[in-house]
């Protein structure tokens, strides 16, 4: 009875208020400028909307956007992983200085990452010049399209796991010691089922963020049509043509296909949510 | 500790969204505000929407025409600049931009205001299509031309790399693009096919698309990508100039098209602000000997004989085909040739090399 009361009342008061500015919130930033979209793209007829979305230069486009976001947010798994690591686990001189820098390509507008990761990147950047005689080419290659998304989403990584690296608890890495369990056993058994619904939501945010990236990347993919060439990129081309209807035909479709990805992911992530309690 | 790093991204995020939707609120009414209170008062403003490469020409040119009109009229004008791609700037304007004047790349980016019913009949309303100063497509290659390139031809052959932005995406690109059809077109005798055939050998040797002219720009200058880039002359020209002229050579080639970016006064929003006189005022001037000095010394071609033979060792001779003669108009020319599946999309679709 008792339990039932104290469900039924709150700690804090204001669920009407605050649900209502929620709702308001979300309409406003995400819900009505996406029904803007739906209703833009409305101006085709269904053939013609197909038509446009399914046309060969629009679908290398989306496999170029796709794939390069997905390889940059598994090479981020690993590499947020290991920072958010070094961040939580050990001392070291400068550390709150390297802690604040993962934040950067949050702050800094794309484009300017996107050309200063060029100016390395190219034949006679710095590292690109390293490179060239490999015969690697890293800028204006899906290699540099995906050196620019793993800048921008690493953060996303590092920012997921690391709160949930901090919280874990001591005693039970210690148990499993004192349990005659190595450390390889301990990481793999005691540490990493925690980590994987953080490090999956931050996988599916770094992804996400990859697959509507703009500014960074068309400076260094070299924009090749059917190569090197991004679905955002086909979007901004249309609309220089004044074609509002395809280019929200493209974007819808980029945004189904993306929304189906992300619940794929989500459902994984509650999954193994639910396994690792 | 997760759930306050949480909570303190939402709040900053609500911040920030409540400063930004109330300074949208508080710009729009600023200038409304403006408009209708310069109408019949001493002071006037005006906004002059261009495309980037103008930048500098505008702000000498604006100085300029404040003082005339103030000699003139005794009004002061103040004149503010907007510069971004010029198809993005005729979509802003579009989409509720108060532009008294527009001056774009192309007249395809005025056509479409025309369309939405912002302009009425502009191509003839000045003198020169209403394009008061001209410019040609050029090659900038590296200094001594190392590759020895003469003309259009040099650029499909094997050895050269040709460094041009998308003309799907940067209204300058198709300019170059057509320069490259009329110098083929010329050669076969007409010929459309060969043309197609020539552009799409051009195209080929595309290593870079960049997105726009500045990036192509940047890729070729500080990338050291590419034996030649296809450039506008006045960007050309300011390239050498601030480069060094010990980097870059222009090459002329055999033929090229007169790049005409037209001007406009938006009909729509000068009525509204009452600003109609000093807009048009603000454009009939460009045509004067001062404006046509300044559109030349930011390397414009002026269009006004007296100040033309005045930079004549600027801008050397060579034949300039028009987009009217070769192409018709630029609804005709969009639509065969850069529109979704026109001739530039179906270079690269497969099976077409």
């Amino acid at each position: 009875m008792s339990q039932v009361q104290a469900t039924r009342k709150r700690v804090l008061p204001g669920f009407g208020l605050t649900m209502g500015f929620s709702v308001l919130y979300l309409s406003l930033v995400v819900l009505v400028p996406l029904s803007a979209l739906l209703l833009n793209s409305t101006g085709l007829t269904w053939e013609k909307f197909w038509d446009v979305a399914t046309d060969v230069r629009v679908l290398a486009s989306y496999k170029v956007s796709f794939l390069c976001a997905a390889a940059a947010a598994l090479i981020d798994l690993f590499l947020g992983l290991l920072i958010a690591w070094v961040l939580v686990r050990y001392e070291f001189p400068g550390k709150r200085i390297f802690d604040a820098v993962i934040d950067l390509p949050f702050a800094l507008p794309t484009a300017v990452a996107g050309v200063a990761l060029t100016a390395l990147y190219a034949q006679n950047g710095w590292i690109g010049s390293l490179f060239e005689p490999l015969g690697w080419r890293l800028a204006y290659s899906q290699t540099g399209i995906t050196l620019a998304l793993m800048f921008i989403g690493i953060p996303f990584v590092v920012r997921t796991v690391q709160p949930v690296l901090e919280e874990l608890d001591k005693d039970e890495e210690e148990v499993a010691a004192t349990l005659g369990a190595g450390r390889w056993r301990i990481f793999c058994s005691v540490i990493v089922p925690e980590l994987v619904p953080p490090l999956l939501t931050g996988f599916a945010l770094a992804f996400a963020r990859g697959i509507g990236e703009y500014g960074s990347v068309v400076f260094i993919s070299g924009n090749m049509p059917m190569k090197t060439e991004i679905a955002p990129l086909l979007i901004m081309s249309k609309l220089e043509q004044n074609d509002y209807a395809g280019a929200t035909a493209v974007a819808l479709m980029l945004l189904v296909i993306s929304f189906v990805l992300l619940l794929v992911i989500n459902s994984i992530q509650r999954w193994s949510r639910r396994r690792a309690v | 500790m997760k759930r306050q790093w949480k909570s303190g991204l939402i709040l900053g995020l609500s911040l920030v969204l409540t400063i930004m939707l109330s300074a949208c609120g508080a710009s729009k009414g600023g200038t409304q505000a403006d408009g209708s209170s310069a109408a019949g008062s001493k002071e006037v403003e005006l906004l002059n929407v261009s495309y980037d490469p103008t930048r500098e020409l505008y702000e000498a040119y604006n100085k300029a025409f404040a003082a005339h009109w103030e000699k003139e009229k005794g009004q002061k004008v103040t004149i503010k600049q907007s510069h971004g791609g010029s198809g993005k700037q005729s979509r802003s304007v579009q989409d509720g931009l108060d532009a008294d004047v527009v001056t774009l790349a192309l007249g395809y980016d005025i056509d479409a205001l025309q369309e939405k019913g912002f302009v009425k009949g502009w191509q003839s309303k000045y003198e020169h299509n209403s394009a008061p100063y001209t410019s040609t497509i050029v090659l900038l290659v590296r200094k001594g031309n190392p590759k020895g390139i003469k003309d259009w031809d040099d650029l499909i052959r094997g050895d050269v790399q040709v460094i041009t932005p998308n003309p799907k995406t940067s209204g300058g690109a198709r300019w170059n693009y057509l320069a490259a059809w009329a110098y083929a077109l010329k050669k076969n005798n007409n010929d459309e096919a060969k043309a197609q055939q020539f552009v799409q050998d051009l195209y080929k040797h595309v290593p870079v698309l960049d997105s726009g002219a500045r990036g192509a720009t940047t890729t070729f200058v500080e990338r050291g990508i590419g034996d030649v880039l296809i450039a506008w002359e006045n960007e050309a020209l300011l390239s050498v100039k601030e480069l060094g002229a010990d980097k870059f050579d222009i090459v002329y080639p055999s033929i090229s098209i007169l790049a005409e970016p037209p001007v406009a006064v938006v009909d729509k929003v000068v009525d509204k602000k009452g600003t109609r006189e000093v807009a048009d005022a603000y454009l009939k001037y460009l045509y004067s000997e001062e404006g046509q000095t300044i559109a030349a010394e930011n390397y414009y071609r002026p269009t006004l004989e007296s100040v033309t033979a005045k930079f004549k060792d600027q801008f050397p001779n060579l034949e300039l085909v028009t987009l009217k003669d070769v192409f018709g108009t630029w609804k005709e020319t969009q639509q065969k040739h850069f529109s979704d599946k026109g001739i530039f999309d179906q270079i690269y679709v497969p099976g077409s090399s």
